[in-house]
């Protein structure tokens, strides 16, 4: 369980337009680092390709490497389908599957394995996913009701719940925070707190407040302009991204100084 | 020059009106319109056939006979006809659906877009072929082509009623219109499944996906559950096309006494067929009845639709509509 990230030399495009350039970046396990940065410098199209969902969209692709423990996830032998189920990830909008109980979200990961397990063996799965995502009390009595039946900030940790559930080695969260409220943020923030413990997290947010309070590491990217590709910027601990960047880009976007 | 009479005026009470609802108004007079105006008309149809019907299905009491034409009772006359017009309809969804689903999920997910889109559009062209195409297409190419296979399957199938009895030479059978039918109802089930299939969020694809779906998972996950209701409504339609049906059955069915062979000539019957071959030359008792089997079509395609919609409520809670 929790794996560490390395990408090198990696180049995204869509089509044939490079929306991200040389990214270099070493992500330790159990850990939690937030990518920041201005909207489309390529923190979602970067996140993407950590497990490879980039390329479900038609003409986009990946050049380069990114090693998860050492193995290159773009090696031509690897399938990306076991790449997905160990690197998890939570959507910017909530998207528990609106035909399934919270109870079958949670164990979606488990159906498409084909995994044959004892009811009491579901129920543990279960209940410690929602307890791991601090959902279970809320959704004790109804986990045969619709997961689209609960408030967004709810969806989002069943997603989470969901995520988790099948017990992935990275999760990856795209501005989870976006369309929740305060409270449900905080919420969330917490539950991420407590999943560095066992996964490698990492997390693109819009929020450097955010970052501030729950990243270890903060990785910054930039564009040089609209139709050039994202860079990767500065990368540091997340104290240091904050308080004495040694880019002079890093510290106009911190500092609220960014045109 | 000022320009203050221009500037719009800012309201000063919460009385009164906006202004705008006209529109509403406007627009919610003619959706009660339209909705009145459609369930008069089918009321003022049911009405009409009903009325035309009674003399069959009641002899004694609206007309001068005791009996009907063609049969002792109204039931035993139509009940051939019905069981017909069912058996023929049953063939063609059962072997269009499963096909259409399969195009339709080719287009919308499996296919590259440069070919997803002309097939796309020759099916939409070919739900615009009138039915009487089919119905020539059918009676002088398909009939021929199943009479092999009808001996094949009365040779090593025969045990079964469907397939018993002397097979046909000339393949104008009910099992034929049934193919017939499927064929033309593929288009119409296959274009509507498309749509539906495109419409499936893409935050639930990639949700399944993620998970570590391949795309056949994704599809069973995410397309089908969301198209449940889709689906069935656009079988649904193909069977109230086939049900009703008149011309690719009249070309080609020779038509006959029911029997549970679907291989044989001058076998079986539908009630449309049967209305278009006889209505020019009935009149007075022999147009009762022919009315009174066209109730019972009307009859049987709003129990279908009834049946319809109930599939498709009973999972409303996990419909993805809300
Ligand atoms: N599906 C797509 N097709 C083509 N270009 C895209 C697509 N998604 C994003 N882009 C482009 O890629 C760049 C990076 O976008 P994105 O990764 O979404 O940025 P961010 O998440 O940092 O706001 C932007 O220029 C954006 O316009
Ligand atoms: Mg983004």
């Amino acid at each position: 369980m929790s794996k560490r990230i390395d990408a090198v030399d990696l180049n995204v495009y869509y089509g044939n337009f490079r929306a991200v350039e040389g990214v270099n970046i070493n992500i330790e396990p159990r850990s939690v680092t937030a990518f920041i940065g201005p909207s489309g410098c390529g923190k979602t199209t970067f996140l993407r390709t950590i497990n490879r969902m980039h390329e479900v969209l038609p003409g986009a692709r990946a050049e380069g490497r990114l090693l998860l423990d050492g193995e290159d996830i773009y090696d031509p032998g690897v399938d990306p389908v076991t790449v997905r189920t160990m690197v998890g990830m939570v959507f910017q909008r909530p998207n528990p599957f609106p035909t399934m109980s919270i109870r079958d979200n949670i164990l979606a990961g488990y159906k498409l394995n084909g995994t044959r397990m004892s009811k009491s063996t579901a129920d543990g799965i279960v209940e410690k996913s929602l307890r791991g995502a601090n959902l279970w009390n809320e959704v004790k009595d109804r986990l045969d009701k619709p997961g689209s039946g609960l408030s967004g900030g709810q969806q989002q940790r069943l997603c989470i719940a969901r995520s988790i559930a099948v017990e992935p080695d990275v999760i990856l969260m795209d501005e989870p925070c976006s369309a929740l409220d305060p409270i449900s943020t905080l919420a969330i923030e917490d539950l991420i707190n407590e999943l560095k413990d066992n996964y490698t997290v990492v997390i693109v947010t819009h929020n450097m407040q955010q970052a501030a309070r729950v990243a270890d590491k903060t990785a910054f990217f930039n564009i040089a302009g609209t139709g050039k590709p994202g860079k990767l910027i500065e990368y540091d601990d997340t104290s240091v991204i904050f308080n004495n960047p040694s880019n002079k880009q890093t510290e106009d976007y911190v500092s609220g100084r960014f045109g | 020059m000022t320009d203050t009479a221009t500037e719009p005026s800012r309201r000063t009470s919460l009385k009164g009106s906006r202004g705008g609802e006209a529109g509403d108004r406007v627009f919610s007079g003619l959706a009660l319109t339209a909705g009145i105006v459609i369930l008069l008309v089918l009321a003022f149809v049911a009405v009409f056939l009903l009325i035309e019907s009674l003399p069959a299905l009641w002899p004694e009491a609206f007309s001068d006979q005791d009996t009907i034409e063609s049969a002792d009772t109204f039931w035993q006359y139509v009940w051939p006809l019905m069981a017909g017009t069912l058996i023929a309809s049953i063939i063609a969804i059962l072997l269009a659906t499963p096909v259409a689903v399969g195009i339709a999920l080719y287009i919308s997910h499996y296919a590259p877009r440069s070919i997803a889109t002309p097939v796309g559009y020759v099916i939409d062209l070919l739900a615009a072929i009138p039915s009487v195409v089919f119905g020539a297409w059918g009676m002088t190419v398909l009939a021929g082509a199943m009479v092999p296979i009808y001996a094949w399957l009365n040779e090593y199938l025969g045990w079964i009623p469907l397939f018993g009895g002397t097979p046909t030479t000339t393949g104008r059978t009910l099992l034929t219109s049934g193919v017939v039918l499927a064929v033309m109802i593929l288009p119409i089930i296959t274009s509507l499944c498309r749509e539906i299939f495109l419409q499936t969020p893409k935050l639930h694809e990639e949700a399944a996906l993620a998970l570590g779906a391949t795309r056949w998972e994704m599809v069973k996950m995410t397309v089908f559950p969301f198209a449940r209701a889709g689906i069935v409504s656009s079988i649904m339609l193909g069977l109230g096309r086939a049900l009703g049906e008149t011309m690719a059955v009249t070309l080609v069915l020779s038509p006959g006494i029911f029997s549970w062979s679907l291989i044989q000539s001058g076998r079986n019957a539908t009630i449309p067929s049967e209305i278009a071959l006889n209505f020019p030359e009935a009149f007075g008792m022999r147009q009762s009845e022919l009315i009174a089997a066209g109730l019972m079509l009307f009859i049987i395609t709003l129990a279908v639709n009834m049946v319809a919609r109930w599939i498709v409520s009973r999972h409303k809670e996990f419909s993805g509509a809300n």
